[in-house]
């Protein structure tokens, strides 16, 4: 495979850690800052784009930065998995900030410097781990990732986030230290590399059990992926503000979590030792165990944003379920989720804090007849949940075919029906929202009485209207995120 | 370029007589003159790193006497970067510590200064030399100077601290001096090259072995390894904060290298690790240390007392690297006596700016301390990632190759409890993270937000800001060039 030598990951990794300190000297002045935020995540996005172009051609972009010992070095390398991720999320932070805009400020928060430069600080770790050429690396921001995120999650400073930053805190950073790394310095040892590479590193120096061990520390470890029993982390996140929720929570966070465990298994282990070994479908049940228990948990759930966050945790198990089929069209159907549920629930996410800046309401049950007020968040709202439950015209219907494309690859026809009735439950837990919205009476309203318009700031309802069309878009256009991952797994 | 070791250590010794003088004369002529002391020697010992590095180890014979009759310097790459580190340290610590000095022992800061300076000779002697008899004398100058500069701390608590110290040093030093004679009983030699070579012949002898056992119980008292840390805590939390800062990363860690250096040049790893069979019991011992100090530390309710007893915990680390009886160990083992040093330096720089600030670091006078001190908290955080182990600070690579060589050597408990300790220091700190980070919880209000106040700033002074700021950030760079540290510095050690 053709490599080509550049800077451009390591700059388009900088690019916004470079400017915090601009961001703080800047503090008194919100306009500046913010103006600097976009410039740097334009800068970021354009520098993304513009490797586009020679990893769509089948060749990688590499830069090695430090040597920490023989085989483990920091460096980047740019293929088609981490190309389609990295894309995703630089795009996603610039409309992630003009949102944030619109919502800090609509909200009048404390602290919003801080905010700002720690949601830059986060974003360079999310394509750091995208751009790793090795495990090192990807554990490496995989950290940063996690303790940036800590200041984020915990905005509020208040009782309730402490407590909810304690539990985030725990269960990431201790699984990621007390299983991944582990984990990791035993794949070191016993092979003396980390770099991924579609056939493995282990050649045939594992054995069964070794393997099954490592790999369920790794899966449990990656806990950002919120794998159950290690998934109660998301919930509790929620109390950040609601762009750290829609970009990072739905996004940038977990989804490192999750493309972590596509490294680990195309990159470390490789499909076919698992295969052979007859690993996947280990995972694919426990995964599809959380995609329907994540689903029912949702169903129950009265505050939005509390039931987008366990829909997440349900959606993100379809990508591990997906990668653990181990077929060319389970890996194809899970890693384009990445990207399509991205761009549907940042959609849920924006709508959700759209509505509690225009309304200050945060539960479900307080909402009906509200799409009447707010026609155009309600129609985004109902964009981004067929997205998620995966119906046409939505990019979600694309990597739901896939992924039931691929359980009928393995002729395991159970897993089939896992999806089916995940998608029945998702309908069942988004659909009721929209209808009542559109339809409800509003409980402070007489029969009849016109309804004004209120619709949050131009900030928070632009952000949300591009993602929802995206969404769309994404269902007649998935070329370049498919040819992506072709090129990234070479099928 | 020969005489760079003598000046590394004239400098500071001619630098305390001077102040030892101006303390009757002028008294604030004594911090230039150590500062300029301390310049001189830090130039030294990067020169002499530098001319390690290119052209290999330097003898430097005093007054001319070759050995085994003379004393000899021997200073290859591994002391050359600890000479390094102990120069730097000291000197930041001085230009750190000028604020301080005035407000901890105010009429007696030419003392102070004169005492400080010779505790840094004892402790680069102890690193340069290469005899065995030359390191207790200059060990015991290092022991009295630390004895002399704990007391002058805490009014009640460190007289008692620092004569508690003094029992159980003088204990190891004795321990270490008669080991020493057991050794000259047996080869008749005092140079550190001598001995090792007449040893290779007498592996079976039993004097031997007791010289062995008994050198090393002496070096593990003075290095605080569990159980015989009980010292340890005491003497650095009721320290000044000048001493506490540069006694706590130097006096340990320069306590660990000559292990190293027993272990490795004097005794060699076949003996150890081919004839005797105690590596078992010694990685045991230090796994149960790691556990231990985790375990006490979380017990403490004084930044202080915490830091203490991770330095305990620390300890564990190295011993047990340096016992696992492979290169990977060892090489994580030298690696962590440089960045233990840095990022417990880093630590009690940042602790020193609290108390400057705040009076007292009890856990309840941290509140808020984010807002209040937001430089000093950011360096705070950046070290406490260090010992949690978060990459890419320096922390994480040294704990990368003790993992390792636990691995190599089949100490999967060694491993475990490496692993169990980076959880209970991400314990330890985040609760002071958090405490410094939350305001009093408000009573039940949904949106506490909305009374924030901006938190009014009132950092240390400058000095003490800049000196932190580079020292954390050295954190993330000695981290970064861990691969090349290793590669240039250590591995030519171990072959």
């Amino acid at each position: 495979m053709e490599q080509i030598i550049s800077i451009k990951p390591l700059l388009a990794v900088l690019v916004s850690l470079c400017v915090i300190p601009i961001l703080v000297s800047a503090s008194k002045q919100p306009n500046v800052r913010e103006g600097w935020t976009f410039c740097a995540g334009t800068i970021k996005f354009i520098l993304v784009l513009s490797m586009l172009p020679a990893v769509l051609q089948g060749k990688q972009i590499v830069f090695s930065l430090f040597e920490i010992a023989p085989g483990a070095a920091l460096a980047f390398r740019v293929d088609g998995i981490g190309m389609l991720f990295a894309l995703v999320a630089s795009f996603l932070y610039i409309i992630t900030s003009m949102y944030s805009i619109g919502y800090m400020r609509g909200l009048d928060e404390h602290g919003q410097t801080r905010f700002v430069s720690f949601f830059a600080l986060a974003i360079s770790a999310t394509i750091g781990a995208a751009f790793s050429s090795n495990l090192l690396t990807l554990y490496v921001f995989y950290e940063i990732l996690s303790l940036a995120t800590y200041p984020l999650v915990t905005h509020h400073q208040d009782a309730k986030s402490r407590v909810s930053g304690r539990r985030y805190l725990s269960f990431i950073l201790g699984t990621s230290i007390g299983l991944v790394l582990p984990a990791m310095l035993y794949c070191y040892h016993v092979t003396g590399t980390l770099e991924f590479s579609t056939a493995g590193i282990f050649a045939g120096q594992l054995s069964k059990p070794a393997a099954t061990v490592l790999l369920l520390m790794f899966v449990f470890g990656f806990a950002k992926a919120g794998i159950m029993p290690f998934h109660s982390w998301l919930p509790a996140a929620m109390v950040a503000p609601t762009p750290v929720s829609a970009l990072l929570h739905a996004v940038a966070v977990v989804k490192v979590g999750v493309f972590s465990i596509v490294r680990v298994i195309t990159g470390i282990f490789g499909v076919e030792l698992l295969a052979s070994f007859n690993l996947g479908i280990v995972i694919a049940s426990i995964a599809a165990v959380t995609i329907l228990v994540g689903s029912c948990i949702a169903l129950s759930q009265d505050e939005l944003k509390r039931r987008l966050a366990f829909s997440t945790i349900s959606q993100l198990s379809y990508i591990v379920f997906g990668v653990a089929l181990l077929t060319p069209k389970g890996l194809l159907g899970g890693i384009v989720h990445i990207g399509m549920h991205a761009f549907g629930k940042i959609t849920l996410f924006f709508c959700a804090g759209a509505i509690y800046v225009a309304t200050g309401k945060k539960y479900i049950s307080q909402m009906d007849g509200l799409g009447k007020k707010m026609p155009i968040t309600y129609t985004a709202l109902f964009i981004g949940a067929l997205g998620v439950i995966g119906l046409p015209p939505s990019g979600g219907f694309f990597s739901k075919w896939y992924l039931i494309l691929g359980t009928l690859e393995t002729g395991h026809q159970i897993l089939m029906l896992v999806l089916l009735l995940s998608s029945f439950l998702n309908a069942f837990y988004f659909l009721p929202i929209v209808y009542k919205g559109f339809f409800g009476t509003p409980p402070d309203t007489q029969e009849g009485e016109p309804v004004k318009m209120e619709e949050a700031s131009f900030c928070c309802v632009v952000p949300l209207v591009i993602t929802a069309i995206i969404s769309i878009v994404l269902f007649f256009w998935p070329d370049v995120f498919v040819d992506l991952i072709k090129v990234g797994l070479g099928i | 370029m020969n005489t760079y070791p003598a000046l590394l250590i004239v400098a500071p010794l001619l630098a305390a007589l001077f102040t030892g003088i101006f303390v009757w004369i002028e008294e604030r002529l004594c911090y230039p003159i150590a500062v300029l002391g301390m310049l001189i020697s830090s130039f030294s010992a990067y020169k002499i790193l530098m001319a390690v590095l290119s052209a290999g180890v330097i003898h430097y014979r005093h007054a001319g006497w070759a050995p085994p009759m003379g004393i000899e310097y021997r200073i290859d790459t591994l002391n050359a970067m600890v000479l390094l580190l102990i120069t730097l340290i000291a000197l930041i610590n001085l230009v750190a510590s000028y604020k301080t000095i005035l407000v901890e022992t105010p009429d007696r800061s030419g003392s102070f200064i004169t005492i400080y300076l010779l505790f840094v000779v004892g402790l680069l002697g102890v690193t340069a030399t290469g005899d065995l008899f030359n390191l207790y004398v200059l060990l015991e100058i290092t022991s009295l100077t630390s004895y002399a500069q704990i007391g002058l701390g805490d009014k009640d608590r460190g007289p008692l601290a620092s004569l508690n110290y003094v029992f159980i040093g003088v204990i190891g030093a004795s321990f270490y001096l008669l080991g020493v004679g057991y050794l000259y009983i047996k080869t008749g030699s005092l140079n550190m090259m001598d001995v090792a070579t007449i040893i290779s012949t007498m592996h079976d002898s039993n004097t031997v072995l007791v010289a062995f056992i008994l050198c090393m119980i002496g070096v593990w008292i003075k290095m605080a390894l569990f159980p015989l840390h009980v010292w340890l805590p005491n003497a650095y939390s009721y320290a000044p904060t000048a001493v506490a800062r540069v006694v706590a990363p130097l006096m340990t860690k320069v306590m660990v290298y000559v292990m190293v250096r027993l272990m490795i040049t004097v005794f060699g790893f076949d003996y150890i690790f081919s004839t005797l069979d105690l590596s078992a019991a010694v990685v045991w011992l230090a796994t149960i240390a790691i556990l231990a100090g985790g375990l006490m530390a979380l017990a403490q309710k004084d930044l202080k007392k915490m830091l203490a007893y991770i330095i305990v915990s620390e300890i564990g680390y190295m011993v047990g690297g340096a016992w696992l009886g492979n290169t990977t160990g060892m090489t994580g083992t030298i690696l962590h006596i440089l960045n233990d040093a840095v990022m417990t330096f880093a630590l009690f720089l940042a602790v020193g700016n609290m108390i400057y600030v705040c009076g007292h670091v009890g856990f309840d006078n941290l509140k808020g301390l984010f807002g209040r001190m937001p430089w000093t908290m950011g360096g705070f955080v950046l070290a406490a990632f260090s010992i949690i182990g978060v990459p890419p600070t320096c922390g994480f690579f040294s704990k990368w190759y003790l993992v390792l060589g636990a691995f190599e050597a089949g100490a999967y408990h060694f491993a475990a409890a490496l692993i169990i300790s980076s959880l209970i220091c991400a314990i330890l700190f985040f609760r002071i993270f958090e405490i410094g980070f939350f305001p009093e919880p408000s009573d039940g209000d949904d949106h506490a937000h909305a009374h924030h106040e901006p938190a009014v700033m009132v950092e240390a002074p400058v000095s003490m800001l800049v000196p932190l700021g580079l020292v954390s950030l050295s954190l993330i760079i000695v981290g970064l060039y861990s691969g090349t540290i290793v590669n240039t510095i250590i591995l030519p050690m171990l072959q």
